[in-house]
């Protein structure tokens, strides 16, 4: 279309002086703040090499089937493995069942009033509470008081305390995304509330509080504080046994074993350790990714 | 409550949830659903009885005023002794300063960038990437602090001037380990910045620099005081970290390259050790754990209280 | 949320293509565009618009006249605010998005390759919707475009002289301090006029700035944009043909119709467009029998 006005004094709109200068920052600032976003990510790299150079050759069956040993070079992780998986399995037993439930009462039937709000506020702060008072709380109630010493028992049942706050958060969020018409259409069918969130929300809500569950066992596999506190920093040289009874053994986890080998003032135990380091990485970055694949299913479905 | 947000309003809502529960053994699955809630509140009064009356017991013996006089050394293992609380109050000091120094710029940096910055898939895959540092157990951290930062940098940096065990290198380790705390709560109080805000900025001729610093930070900042402030809550309670590498000697002292305790890293030692129940030291444990509880319950409080703010202004 | 800033829109013809998606259907530029006399403020010609691929505005050429109210006038989604976005590169800022044609901007192409944004919208400001203070003072509400430029005059005088020319400044002058959220509806949209006056700009755009706005609000909006023409450009976005009406010179009528989003059907003085309207879809929007 041709121009039938006209128009006076031309401008070129580059940027020119002043406006050069702070785009040219703002450019810049680009890669600046990049740099210094994957900074933490580059420690956690080296970190990753410097275990995997002294720890790799450590790493075979021998040490993965050997109990603790005071020599470096027999001394292996069996028992600390067994003892982290069984404390984990009933930690998972224990937590998640009354997580969810606390949630759905929080979610689905709590009456709108100042009890709700301080049990709420009460979960935001336990969750910000440190590992080590968990440890001093079950040292006092569950190895003392109920006497059941620092047995496997005792770990779980603490560890169960630390990550029930953030799986409690998790599973309300998780029911909080259920569509609301889901529930008045079961509700119009003349299912009771229960049924309803039995058939229809916590189906609806599973993979959240998957997701919640097993970020909570990540962390919970990697504590060392709380355990030490209960008194589980000990050499654990048998399986722990598959019986009632084997709950009240004591017991030793990765982490504490990982602990154990990086105190020793002997150099030979840093390659023990190295390669408890990179079996425990492993378990927990692994969980962390099958945490959001199952994260991004929810969010395809 | 997702029924009360049913567009019909929430009489209808209400209406049903005062309907009876038609069968007789849903009673019972209610009771029992109270009681889950009821856990948490019982691990509360738990948490603080059992840290309080230990704690009083430790106060029968050795005064309040003796505790926290700032005069008095943290010496426990020979006589006489001593329970200034102060040394392990200023070395959790100490590495909550040095870490934070690192942590703050780079958090907040990285907060920006995924903010107002990068791209939806580069977000996509950095942010679950970089929470991967929170979720690292921090015994694997205290193991590289020692092994790795104090031995194999700051020994051949500092030379005799730094202790083996030494503040620094926890600070670092405790750092990257806060890092995704300020990024990540940060970052969503940023995000929640209105949008309108940014394009006001661009459309004076701000730059993304400009607007990044000059608008979203600021009109964002309570967001990010709460970040700090559960930051600092998670380095005052970390516990492996300090205990490795920070060393076992309470000092009165902000210098990062000395040996110096926490008060988790007292603890932690008390922990290992085998002191009886009902001696001094025994109780000491409670007292100091109180103290930690109390301060990261007010840190813990006060950020809620700011999030909750924030998030009334705009929302 | 992130917003992506494109500088230049895709050169070659394979990825350009790629963007566009499928071709718009056959459009010719309408006939009823009035060329305004004397001095332009803008020259737009062929241009067209695509959010991730689907197209927005469609061949859209009009001159803007200079020092005058010029308004953008159509039914929700016929493209007027995108229209009015693409004066300041604003659109720039949504990511996806293609933009291809001219708008000229006294003797420059505002989409030329070596244009920077910053500096077009440093010349050229806006107002928008819903009032956008920063939560910051007054004054610093005023100050801000004049401190990221690094202005170097006396910004009390800047401050002062903006507030006073966007009819602000006797109502707020004693309490420059105060918080800019703490105003009126009003106040605070006649707060983001004056903030974009400070930058000292050409021409000021306007994106509905009444729509959020009392009556009596509305109406001393309308009293400044009239006042403020005699020295600045105003386009202005409005739904409201009444308003139209009674603050422009010249009028747009935008439409998106089966076939093609976001054309302009017709342009012409004010005037002429109320009394006169050239095509039917103008005369069947105006008496209100759409949109």
């Amino acid at each position: 279309m041709a121009v039938a006005g006209t128009t006076p004094d031309s401008v070129t709109l580059r940027a020119e002086g002043g406006v050069a200068r702070r785009q040219a920052w703002s450019r810049a600032s680009r890669y600046i703040l990049l740099v210094a976003t994957l900074l933490g990510l580059v420690v956690l790299v080296i970190l990753g090499i410097d275990n995997a150079i002294v720890g790799i050759p450590s790493l075979d069956w021998d040490f993965l089937s050997n109990y603790p040993s005071r020599f470096a070079e027999r001394a292996g992780i069996r028992s600390s493995i067994l003892g982290s998986v069984w404390v984990l399995v009933f930690t998972v037993i224990f937590a998640i069942p009354v997580a969810v439930g606390a949630a759905v009462w929080m979610e689905e039937f709590a009456p709108q009033n100042g009890i709700l709000t301080t049990v709420r506020l009460n979960i935001a702060n336990l969750a910000g509470v440190p590992s080590i008072i968990y440890g001093i709380l079950g040292l006092a109630v569950f190895v003392r008081l109920m006497e059941l010493g620092p047995s496997i028992l005792a770990g779980a049942l603490t560890l169960a305390l630390m990550i029930l706050p953030m799986t409690v958060i998790t599973s309300v969020e998780a029911i909080n995304q259920v569509p609301p018409s889901i529930r008045e259409g079961s509700l119009a069918l003349g299912a009771t509330r229960w049924q309803t969130v039995w058939n229809h929300v916590l189906p609806g809500a599973m993979p959240g509080i998957m997701t919640g569950t097993i970020l909570a066992v990540a962390r919970a596999a990697g504590e060392t504080a709380a355990l030490i506190m209960i008194g589980a920093f000990t050499f654990i040289a048998f399986d722990p046994s598959l019986s009632f009874h084997g709950l009240l053994d004591s017991f030793t986890t990765l982490p504490i074993q990982v602990y154990n080998w990086t105190i020793r003032p002997q150099p030979e135990f840093r390659a023990n350790a190295a390669a408890g380091i990179i079996v425990l990485m492993i378990a927990v970055i692994g969980l962390n990714a099958l945490a959001l694949v199952v994260r991004d299913r929810l969010r395809r479905n | 409550m997702a029924l009360a947000s049913s567009p019909d309003g929430s009489d209808l809502s209400r209406a049903i949830r005062k309907r009876p529960l038609s069968r007789p053994g849903e009673s019972l699955i209610m009771l029992s659903l109270v009681l889950c809630a009821a856990v948490s509140i019982a691990t509360t009064f738990a948490i603080v009885y059992v840290l309080f009356a230990d704690a009083i017991g430790f106060f029968q013996e050795i005064s309040f005023w003796h505790f926290f006089n700032p005069g008095n050394e943290w010496q426990t293992l020979f006589n006489p002794r001593s329970f200034g609380v102060w040394e392990l109050v200023l070395g959790t000091v100490n590495v909550t300063l040095w870490s934070m120094l690192i942590a703050l710029p780079l958090g907040l940096a990285a907060a920006v960038y995924l903010s107002e910055y990068a791209h939806v898939q580069t977000r996509r895959f950095l942010k679950p990437l970089l929470e991967l540092l929170a979720g690292v157990p921090t015994v694997v951290y205290a193991n590289f602090a020692l092994t790795f930062i104090s031995d194999d940098v700051l020994l051949p940096l500092f030379g005799d001037s730094v202790s083996f065990f030494n503040s620094l290198s926890a600070s670092i380790m405790l750092g990257v380990m806060i890092l995704p705390i300020i990024a990540s709560v940060s970052e969503d109080a940023m995000a929640s910045v209105p949008r309108d805000l940014r394009e006001a900025a661009y459309g004076l001729g701000a730059t993304r620099l400009e607007v990044a610093f000059r608008v979203v930070f600021p009109a964002a900042i309570s967001g990010i005081m709460a970040a700090i402030l559960l930051a600092i809550a998670r380095v005052i309670g970390e516990t492996m970290i300090v205990a490795v590498a920070a060393g076992s000697t309470p000092t009165l002292s902000l210098s990062p390259l000395e040996s110096i305790q926490t008060m988790t890293g007292y603890m932690l030692q008390v922990a290992l050790g085998d002191a009886a129940r009902g001696t001094t030291d025994y109780t000491s444990l409670f007292a100091v754990g109180a103290l930690l509880f109390l301060m990261t319950f007010v840190l813990n409080v006060a950020a809620q209280i700011i999030v909750r703010r924030f998030r009334e202004a705009y929302e | 949320m992130s917003i992506r800033v494109r500088s230049t829109a895709p050169t070659d013809e394979r990825s350009r293509e790629a963007l566009r998606g499928r071709p718009a259907a056959e459009h010719r530029p309408s006939e009823n565009v009035a060329r305004p006399e004397g001095d332009l403020a803008f020259s737009i010609s062929d241009l067209n618009l695509w959010y991730s691929g689907k197209q927005a505005l469609t061949g859209v050429g009009l001159d803007i006249p200079r020092k005058m109210v010029t308004a953008l006038i159509g039914p929700s989604g016929c493209g007027k605010s995108t229209l009015l976005r693409c004066l300041n590169r604003m659109n720039d800022l949504i990511p996806g998005v293609t933009i291809e044609g001219t708008v000229t901007y006294r003797n420059a192409n505002i989409y030329g390759s070596e244009v920077d944004p910053v500096e077009v919208r440093r010349r050229i400001g806006m107002v928008f919707q819903k009032p956008n203070p920063f939560p910051k003072s007054i004054y610093d509400n005023v100050a801000f475009g004049a401190r990221v430029n690094g202005f170097r005059g006396n910004l009390d005088d800047l401050v002062e002289s903006s507030l006073k020319r966007a009819a602000l400044w006797e109502e707020v002058k004693d309490d420059l301090k105060k918080s800019g959220l703490a105003l009126s509806g009003g106040q605070q949209q006649r707060l983001c006029i004056a903030r974009a006056l400070a930058n000292n700009p050409d021409v000021i755009l306007m994106d509905e700035p009444c729509s959020a706005l009392d009556p009596i609000a509305t109406l001393r909006i309308e009293d400044l944009m009239r006042e403020l023409a005699t020295d600045y450009t105003i386009v202005v976005v409005t739904h409201n043909m009444q308003q139209a009406a009674r603050v422009s010179d010249y009028t747009a009528f935008m439409l998106t119709d089966e076939e093609i989003t976001g054309q302009l059907i017709e342009y012409a003085p004010t005037e002429t467009m109320f009394t006169q309207p050239a095509d039917q879809r103008t005369e069947a929007y105006i008496s209100g029998r759409f949109g």
